[in-house]
């Protein structure tokens, strides 16, 4: 019985509790539940450990160049300034939470594709790197909320299950609009904001008529295609905030962190700093991904038939690119926006963060030039920036002392998921068990309800394409 | 031969397009390492075949790959009839 014991408890404190070995466990059992050989097995287990390695280094790498941020921002505005960025704050917070964030991303999963296989919404979320930030946001906000252990994970599993499942439901009338019935749905939890974006375009739409023609009967110059490149984009973005924040605050205030070296310079180095930490984030999440996204989506293919993949927003760019540029430019003004109201009302500082603008801001382009062209574009994608602005800093007061990090998520579903759990946290672990499980089921009834009559518009529209509707 | 599929991140909508190449490959009978990558590490990688959306394309021109433009990223028979004359062409050259 002790040699049992013993060996339990080994399990759980050297290998379940260190979340990379966690994770290259789950990577493991999906290769294996693939039949790969075992070769690729081995290989594959081991890349995603070392992946979950890199992005921890990064983080590390990361978390000393946003000290600077903070006390710039202080020292200038007498305000706790943010730069949403989702990599930071996950590398970030794997060292409290890495476990239950890797045990909620399997689990989450596994929710996901048994509402899939037994619900009519047959929708599989294959969008690897939102299923962990929404898992790792989940293990913070409740972790925060003082739910621990087996509760906290059953519990975030029940809610990153009930979100990938439903909100990719929720879009999919738009969506089916924009890819003009692809065969795909779109898994990218800044849902509320393309939802909010596809009906002001519809109300932009019943207004204008065919005076908001399509973004894409423009011609946008060339020129502006460097924009596409993510990590050149959060580096030029950051070393601007740095010096712009530098010249207000004055050397007094980083004086302690440059010692001795010219403020100016200092901020500057810190701001390339900061992007090569996040590129170095990102080389681990993507070969964490590499493993585990085809992993997923072979059990999703063996276990529910029909299943319609929901997949990253960028699929979607190429059926509306000019749309894209269009939402990331009027979202980015909408942040800019909301910058400025955030002192009078008291909220943290959000500065706008170029990657959620661009990803969120041009998708919202695409879905508001789908249902109400170029003007439905330009107005829904700025409501997503002013919502990717207030809600991640009123998400900021349920992340407990990460909320403090000068970093947070800056997608509207994460934030939306996060104040929402963590209000029902306050309720203790059987009220929020409740709230969780009658959520579940009204939402899942409800996506239920839209697939189910998408379809039947489906098949009533003779010329639609059914392929997999 | 090396197929690298290409995206803003290198892990969201490339990863997509990765599995679409590898199934339209598979069910030709074409062996292929097929990877995922962002624009920067397209530029340092070398490959046999760039696969990526029209954006991306204009900003891998100026490399010596061929680069083949995809829509839809799930449609496996856009990405057959658009890869596969190029995957096989560059078996018989090399």
């Amino acid at each position: 019985m002790d040699i049992l014991v013993a060996v339990l408890q080994f399990i759980v404190n050297e290998i379940l509790s260190k979340p990379a070995l966690l994770v290259g466990i789950i990577a493991l059992v999906g290769l294996l539940f693939m039949r790969r050989s075992a070769g690729d097995v081995v290989s594959g287990t081991l890349k995603t450990i070392l992946g979950f390695l890199i992005m921890s280094a990064g983080a590390d790498l990361l978390s000393g160049t946003l000290t600077p941020l903070g006390a710039m921002v202080q020292a200038g505005f007498h305000l706790h300034g943010v730069v949403p960025t989702n990599e930071a704050i996950v590398g970030l917070a794997q060292k409290a939470f890495g476990t239950q964030t890797a045990a909620i991303m399997a689990l989450g999963f596994v929710v996901n594709i048994l509402l899939a296989r037994f619900t009519p919404a047959k929708f599989v979320f294959l969008t690897g790197h939102h299923l962990l930030f929404m898992a790792t946001l989940l293990a913070v906000v409740l972790g925060s909320a003082g739910i621990t252990g087996v509760n906290q994970i059953i519990l975030g599993a029940l809610l990153l299950g009930t979100a990938a499942t439903v909100l990719p439901a929720l879009v999919h009338p738009f969506t089916q609009k924009v890819t003009e019935g692809a065969g795909f749905a779109l898994g990218h939890f800044n849902t509320v904001g393309y939802i909010i974006s596809s009906l002001i375009g519809k109300g932009v739409g019943k207004v204008m008529k065919d005076k908001s023609r399509s973004t894409e009967e423009i011609e946008v110059p060339e020129q502006l295609s460097f924009l596409r490149d993510s990590l050149v984009m959060t580096t030029m973005t950051v070393i601007v905030i740095y010096l712009i924040l530098a010249i207000i605050a004055g050397p007094a205030a980083i004086a302690s962190q440059a010692g001795g070296s010219n403020y100016l310079m200092y901020a500057f180095t810190q701001a390339l700093t900061f992007g090569a930490s996040v590129a170095i984030i990102l080389m681990g999440v993507r070969m964490i991904l590499a493993e585990i996204v085809p992993a997923f989506q072979g059990i999703a293919e063996r276990i529910v038939p029909n299943a319609l993949p929901a997949l990253d927003c960028p699929t979607t760019f190429t059926f509306a690119p000019n749309a894209v540029v269009f939402g990331f430019i009027s979202s980015l003004v909408g942040g800019i926006v909301g910058l400025f109201l955030m002192g009078p009302l008291g909220l943290a500082l959000i500065i706008p963060g170029m990657v959620p603008h661009f990803f969120d801001g041009g998708t919202a382009g695409v879905y508001g030039n789908a249902t109400g062209g170029r003007f439905g574009a330009i107005l829904g994608a700025f409501i997503n920036g002013l919502l990717i602005t207030f809600l991640p800093a009123l998400l900021l007061a349920f992340m407990g002392s990460l909320g403090l990090s000068n970093t947070t998520f800056g997608d509207a579903d994460f934030a939306l998921v996060g104040i929402l759990s963590g209000l029902g946290s306050r309720t203790g672990v059987i009220g929020l068990y409740v709230i969780v499980i009658v959520a579940l089921v009204v939402l899942v009834g409800l996506a239920s309800l839209i697939t189910i009559r998408g379809k039947r518009k489906a098949e009533e529209a003779e010329e639609a394409v059914v392929e997999n509707a | 031969m090396k197929i690298l599929a290409v995206c803003g991140m290198g892990f969201g909508s490339s990863m997509v397009l990765k599995m679409s190449i590898e199934s339209v490959l598979k069910s030709a009978g074409i062996k292929a390492d097929v990877r995922t990558a962002d624009i920067g590490i397209a530029k340092s990688e070398t490959a046999d075949v760039i696969v990526t959306s029209s954006e991306f394309s204009k900003l891998l021109q100026n490399k010596n790959i061929p680069v083949v433009v995809v829509k839809n990223y799930v449609d496996k028979k856009e990405i057959g009839e658009k890869l596969l004359p190029i995957v096989q062409g560059e078996k018989k050259g090399s």
